[in-house]
């Protein structure tokens, strides 16, 4: 650790410089060793890993493109990578959207704030396992709460985590009641728009809408776009929700051994990362899950630089003035 | 050392009162219809856990039915899930983790992130995306090596590889720390640099104190992070059951342990229970360091 420094002032301007260098190395030190233990060397092992056939027991073999050309041939991962396609763009835009209004709605309420807002976060706190049971047992159907609500206006509850074509949205729905964190950022943009701004369109005779529409939107735009890279990330990483989705809605719970609840129903919930668990940990062919995680690294990789782009203009903008 | 110093103008953006709308029939339905709605918002986020909390109380006969309301209230549910699985096990391994976790993330992370806010060096702004990079990582990427690595080193099957990392590398607590100790004045470290105090000095007894709220904040974030992880404890302790957390061993209530909806339902409400405890008595910490996750570059 860096307790090590001197205390003493420095003499001389050469002695001070050295002295500031060894202070930031140590206090650089352990994120630079834990970054490399814990991403530069996985990063490039994963790569290497992806041009071999490895089961963790035997010395890995190099196999060339094999993995990578057992993608294109492999129908569970394109049923995996299409159900990830299919949250990065429902979710993304469900949950931003949603986050939006909510929070625009908390912005608009003059007493009560602080009570709803909390009933609105408080959600995204809770393991999203405990998150994603609340939801099953809400909406099983034959009984449950929800099914109940929906028998009063004559509904019918569909089947969700036991329909392949509702296990999806069944999902989105639990990550919108967690999205609370989102709502947070958006609510403190929202407050954050100067008066002024309204107060101006006020007087060019603009309604509350029109407000919104015009001066609370694209004022808080670099949040939004935030709000959206965020969510891609989430929608990418999607894994929790979507095996404990499946293991309950299976009714074959089991944290380890069998995978034949992993994805259902009908693999409607197998999502990239839940596919390269499968294949990595639990039949340990761990060159093709390394292929696969090749492939997450370069998508998120590409998602991150949209963020970074966003941050640098954003903290430009602030050092140049008032203004985004 | 240097003179008393004066309460710290770290202050996020705080929350403003909307301009006060002359009072029309329009402005109040408008109100009535915004409060409505409002209203409504916070119903809909509370009722799911209202509903499990209902069934958690009920009769193992009632909660198959499709009654909302229950019967009997059985309180005695949320202490017989304890004789059904072995919560005590699992509530100490979860307790290991993040508290371990917590401590190690508040060593290695203060000192890294005084260092990218508060330092001048070569390659800080590259460092600071790396840190990003890594932040933003899904953690599947990393697993295939990571895992062979401490199968090789014989520890699969412990909680140490998801403690361990933290002692070294947290980028999200990094991330979040420096973002709060960007809001101390750079006078205030100059100010303890003419002073003579050393670089570990002023990140003591200077910024520590001034970043209080900051550093709450992110312990808040990591010990509840790695108390609702899945992913880790899932990869590594899968197969041991008594090194299972909580949230690893909530996944497998449903079926395994518990057939009946009440119970399992308990266990449910009662993993949740931390989280609001934190939450009640660190409101401000938490809503300031979500913001500062988001709303500042």
């Amino acid at each position: 650790m860096a307790a090590t420094l001197g205390a003493r002032p420095a003499p001389g301007r050469g002695r001070a410089r050295a002295r500031h260098r060894l202070a930031v190395l140590g206090f650089m030190a352990p994120a630079i060793i834990g970054f490399v233990l814990f991403f530069g060397y996985p990063l490039v092992a994963t790569v290497v890993f992806s041009f071999t056939k490895y089961d963790l027991i035997n010395a890995p073999e190099f196999n060339g493109l094999d993995n990578y050309t057992f993608m294109f041939k492999d129908p569970l991962l394109i049923k995996a990578i299409t159900n990830t396609l299919w949250f990065v763009v429902v979710l993304t835009i469900a949950r931003t959207v949603f986050a939006l209004g909510v929070a625009s709605v908390i912005a608009r309420l003059k007493s009560g704030v602080g009570l709803i807002r909390t009933l609105c976060y408080l959600p995204s706190l809770a393991p999203p396992v405990a998150a994603t049971l609340v939801f099953f047992m809400v909406m099983r159907p034959n009984g449950g709460p929800l099914d109940s609500v929906l028998g009063w206006f004559g509904l019918d509850s569909p089947l969700w985590f036991s329909d392949p074509g509702w296990a999806k949205p069944g999902i989105t729905a639990i990550m919108l009641w967690i999205s609370g964190d989102l709502m947070i950022i958006i609510l403190a943009a929202i407050l954050d728009v100067p008066q002024e701004q309204y107060e101006a369109a006020e007087l060019d005779g603009a309604g509350p809408i029109r407000r919104w529409w015009h001066v609370t939107l694209p004022t808080i735009s670099p949040v939004l776009l935030f709000g959206v890279v965020n969510s891609v990330i989430l929608a990418l990483q999607l894994f929790t929700q979507a095996v404990v989705a499946g293991s309950a809605g299976s009714g074959a719970a089991d944290a380890t051994g069998s995978t034949k609840y992993l994805g259902f129903p009908d693999n409607s919930t197998l999502t990239f990362p839940v596919y390269l668990y499968t294949q990595g940990f639990r039949y340990f062919d761990m060159g093709y899950a390394a292929a696969m995680a090749t492939v997450l690294f370069i998508i998120s990789f590409a998602v991150t630089i949209v963020l970074v782009q966003r941050m640098r203009k954003n903290s430009s903008a602030e050092e140049g003035g008032p203004g985004a | 050392m240097t003179a008393t110093l004066a309460k710290p103008p770290v202050d996020v953006p705080a929350e403003r009162e909307l301009p006060r709308r002359k009072r029309n029939v329009g402005g109040f339905l408008n109100w009535v219809a915004t409060h409505a709605i409002g209203l409504a918002l916070g119903l809909m986020f509370a009722t799911p856990v209202v509903f499990v909390f209902l069934t958690a109380v009920m009769s193992d006969n009632q909660a198959f039915t499709s009654d909302l309301w229950p019967r009997e209230w059985h309180w005695e549910n949320f202490v017989e899930v304890f004789d059904k699985a072995p919560l005590f096990q699992y509530l100490i391994n979860s307790l290991t983790y993040s508290l371990l976790a917590t401590a190690g993330m508040l060593i290695s992370s203060i000192p890294a992130a005084y260092a990218l806010a508060k330092l001048r060096w070569r390659g800080r702004n590259l460092a600071f995306l790396l840190v990003i990079g890594a932040m933003m990582l899904p953690p599947q990427v990393v697993a295939v090596p990571l895992y062979d690595t401490w199968s090789s080193l014989g520890l699969t099957g412990t909680l140490w590889p998801l403690i361990a990392p933290y002692f070294l590398f947290d980028a999200f607590s990094i991330f979040l720390l420096r973002q709060f100790m960007l809001t101390i004045p750079q006078s205030y470290v100059d100010a303890a640099r003419v002073d003579g105090c050393s670089e570990f000095q002023t990140l003591i007894r200077i910024i520590v104190p001034m970043a209080k709220p900051g550093i709450a904040a992110t312990a808040l974030f990591c010990f509840l992070f790695t108390w609702n992880d899945y992913f880790g404890p899932l990869l590594y302790t899968g197969e041991v059951k008594d090194q299972w957390t909580l949230s690893l061993a909530l996944a497998t209530f449903k079926g395994m342990h518990i057939v009946q909806w009440n119970s399992s339902m308990a266990v449910t409400f009662l993993t949740m229970i931390p989280a609001v405890v934190l939450f009640v008595f660190a409101q401000k910490s938490f809503v300031k360091g979500i913001t500062f996750t988001g709303v500042k570059g």
